[in-house]
Order: C-alpha cells, then structure tokens, then sequence
C-alpha cells in the first residue's frame, strides 16, 4: 500500500511507531531513493525501541548493532550491490533482535520470507511517498497497526 | 625501543605493520584490492570474514618477513579492536590473541579512530593539548586531547560520514569510484554558485551531511522539473564548499574556546584540496600559535601502521588485554 508522508516529522513519527511495535526477530527492509530519508527512519525505529545512542549511517561499516529492550541491527547492504559475499547475516536475520536492511534489494537472496518492505520515494521538498508491503501474518497486523 | 606488531581489519582491508620506537614504519602490509573496485564502479568490500581469514596469515607472514623479524624479536601484539564490522574485526582480534598466546606477548587493544589520530606521529611530533578532526568514509569526528592517551569526543556526526556523502553525491553526478576524488577534482573547473542546505544539529560541535546529500539531490530534480539545465563542476563545487565549511565552522568554534598546541587532520577525507586548502589559509592564519598539521595522503587511508603507532604509544601507558578480550564493532572512544 501507497502512503503519503508530508514532512520529516511525519516520518519521525511513523518510525517510531513501528519502533515501539517492535518484535524479535523482525526484519524491515528499506529502499527507493538516495537521502529519500532511510536512515532518519532508522533513528526514529530506534527511539521507538528505547535506543539512546545515535544512529548513524552504517554505509561504511555494512552493519551497525545498537543495545536496547531488544538489540537493533542496522544493516546497509548499498555497498553490496552486483557481489555476493557470505557476510553471516542469516544468523542475525533470525536472530533476538530487529533487523532493519537498508538497500534490502542488494542482498535479497538471503531475506525471509516474512518481513515488511518499505520504499521511500523523493517528491517535492519533504514530501514521501512510502510504499509498504507485509508478507506474512505477523507483518500484515503490525501494518495495520501502524497506519 | 619497541617493537609493536599491529593487526587491523576493522572493514576492507586485512593489514599487518611493524612499528619500532613509536614511529618508524618497519613493514606495512595491506592486502587491498582498489583496481577491483574501480572495474565495478562503486567499492566491492572484502567485508567477508571468509576473505579476511584467507589473507591474515599471508599478510602477517608477508610483514614479518619485510620487517626482517620473527614473532620472538616482538615485543607486544596490537589489534583493532573497535569500531568495525564484527566479522571482520573477529578475524583480526583472533589472529592477535593467537600469535599472542603463542608467542607469550601483551596484547594492546587499540581503537581505530584513535589510530588515525596517532598516524600523524609517523610525520610529526605531537603535542598536547591538540584537537583533531577525523574525516573519512565511516567517520567524521571533533576530538580533544587534552594528553597523551586521553581522548574527548566533543562532536560526531549524526547521520552520514562526511565520506559517505561525498561518495554518495560523486555516484549522482555520475562520477567514478571514489566519488570524493572525482568531485575534488571537479570542483576545481566550477563555482560555488549554488546555495545548498547546511542542517545544524542539536549540538553545536556535532556534524550532520544527510541533509546537504538530499539537499543535491532535490536540486538535481527541481532542475530536471523545471527543465532547466547546470553545470555539474559548479553543482560539485557548491556541494564540496559547503560540506567542509561544516568541517571548518566546527573546528572553529572548537579552537576558540580551547589553548590546544596543535590541531591534527587525520582520516581518508583529510586528502580533499578543499579541506587542506582552508585549513592552512583560514584556521592556520587566524590561530598563528596552534600548529596545523595536514598529514600525507600515505597516513589517512586505513592501514595497520596508525594501529602499531597508537598501539606502541598504548603499549608505553600500560593498556593491556586479556585472553578473553572480544571484537567491540560500537566500541567507544572514551573511557
């Protein structure tokens, strides 16, 4: 489903919600456009979570893991893009956290099956227009619960 | 006189150096593999563990030999310990404890922010009090020390790395890998003409380049919108002014209210012309007592000697692990 985000607040917002819906062994995988605000939305998942430190792009160092209730994993496979490298994320992708995998297309061979998909598309200014899709029961009631 | 051996593979690269007396590079060793990267267009990370395992004995056993010692003639093992990608950094911190282990040596945990800082020691002398500005692909960080060993991070960045956005913005304006080079370059032929978005974080000395990214980005489109054509070296050019004025501003305001000796460039960034270009004409002529310190390109880029220094000086303080000491990819710099 189609969802129209008009400012950075609204996308503040609509993280950490789905931050404070949060369950272990989630995964989300966030793509669409460069600086469409992938990781403004990190931020807010974790303050939703109870996450106190900063999250900061995890481009460089591919994965980034954040210490809450439950632990975040902030994946980034942009640099992963046309390789394929045994990173050992299928340990962490079912693992006791949430995982939230931006440029999730790059690597979508080792995605599960269930997860929520969410693209991010630049409009004008701060407008948004998310694209959400559930596969899975669980994902299709937390959508539900989010909007 | 020390003898440090240093392992670092904190992301890319698996890299070994032997480093004497503090500062004299004996051996540096890094098994990168950058023309790959090229022939991809974007970089192609050997972030794999499987990749680090299948490099670190070649490299260690390659830095030795360079070095012309044996594991006995050293005198302590450093390791990065932190931050990184966990697998990577497991590869490094087991191939120290072992080599440690076996060959009764301390191990010195080393942070790797705190090596780039130290990489400036294999041009220079330090002296304390200094700030430091590190710049590079993954991190972009204001740090007071106030001594030897002792490191105060008085600004990060919230968002993207200051490399990172560079990179990005290089891959929209259809630059090669890596994108900071080409736009460096770029900017040369251009004018700062067009005013882009400098966000401000909550913390005056914190960074933040998500926004100036978006910022071109959104430019790039209202250009396209409004059927109207740029000049990319100018689009380069006003992107590179503004994002290290966000450098400039910071340490600035930094150098103002600190009596800091010397001020320290230090990471992959602190090769920008831009960058080198501001520091020594604005802050070096505006603080005349403060030395500026602009170190060479073969001292900014990840390497295991940054790691051997900052260990060597570690090593001097006393800092020691045990065998149970583990990789710590959010490690902190401070404590």
């Amino acid at each position: 489903m189609k969802k129209v985000i008009h400012s950075k607040k609204d996308t503040e917002l609509l993280g950490r919600k789905l931050g404070e819906l949060s369950f272990k062994g989630m995964c989300i995988t966030l793509n669409g456009d460069l600086g469409a605000g992938k990781t403004t939305l990190t931020k807010s998942i974790g303050k939703g979570m109870g996450i106190d430190k900063t999250i900061s792009s995890p481009t460089f160092t591919i994965l980034k893991i954040y210490k809450g209730n439950i632990p975040l994993y902030h994946i980034d496979a942009y640099r992963m893009e046309g390789i394929d490298q045994d990173l050992g994320f299928e340990e962490i992708l079912q693992g006791e956290g949430v995982c939230v995998i931006e440029w999730g297309e790059f690597i979508k061979d080792i995605l599960p099956e269930e997860r929520l998909d969410i693209s991010i598309y630049i409009q004008k200014d701060e407008e948004r227009i998310f694209d959400i899709n559930a596969y899975g029961e669980r994902y299709e009631s937390l959508l539900e619960k989010l909007l | 006189m020390s003898k440090i051996l240093a392992i670092e593979s904190s992301c890319d690269e698996t890299a070994a150096a032997v480093i004497e007396d503090e500062h004299i590079v004996l051996a540096n060793v890094v098994a990168t593999q950058i023309d790959v990267h090229k022939e991809y267009g974007g970089v192609i990370p050997e972030i794999a563990s499987r990749i680090h395992i299948e490099n670190i004995s070649m490299v260690i056993n390659e830095c030795l030999k360079k070095a012309n010692l044996k594991m006995e003639d050293i005198d302590a093992v450093a390791f990065t310990q932190g931050p990184g990608l966990i697998g990577s950094l497991h590869v490094g911190v087991q191939a120290a404890k072992t080599l440690a282990w076996a060959f009764k040596k301390p191990l010195v945990p080393v942070h790797h922010i705190a090596g780039h800082i130290y990489a400036n020691r294999l041009v220079s002398e330090l002296h304390f009090p200094l700030l430091a500005l590190v710049v590079s692909g993954g991190h972009t960080e204001l740090i007071y020390m106030k001594d030897e060993w002792s490191f105060e991070v008085l600004g990060t960045t919230q968002d993207d790395a200051i490399g990172e956005a560079f990179d990005k913005v290089g891959r929209v304006l259809g630059l090669p890998y890596p994108g900071g080079v080409y736009i460096d370059k770029l900017s040369k032929q251009g004018k700062n003409i067009y005013k882009l978005p400098k966000p401000k974080p909550e913390k005056e000395l914190d960074f933040s380049f998500s926004g100036l990214k978006s910022g071109v980005l959104q430019f790039i489109k209202r250009m396209e919108r409004q059927n109207e054509t740029f000049k990319p070296e100018d689009l380069a050019c006003s992107f590179q002014e503004t994002a290290i004025s966000c450098l400039l501003e910071r340490a600035d305001k930094a150098l103002a209210s600190l009596k800091v000796k010397q001020f320290v460039l230090a990471g992959g960034v602190a090769a920008n012309s831009c960058l080198r270009e501001h520091v020594t004409n604005d802050l070096q002529k505006k603080y005349p007592n403060v030395e500026c310190l602009i170190p060479p390109l073969s001292c900014c880029t990840d390497n295991a000697a940054m790691i051997g220094v900052a260990g060597s000086v570690a090593y001097r303080h006393g800092v020691r692990a045990g065998f149970d000491v583990s990789a710590d990819p959010g490690m902190d710099l401070e404590s």
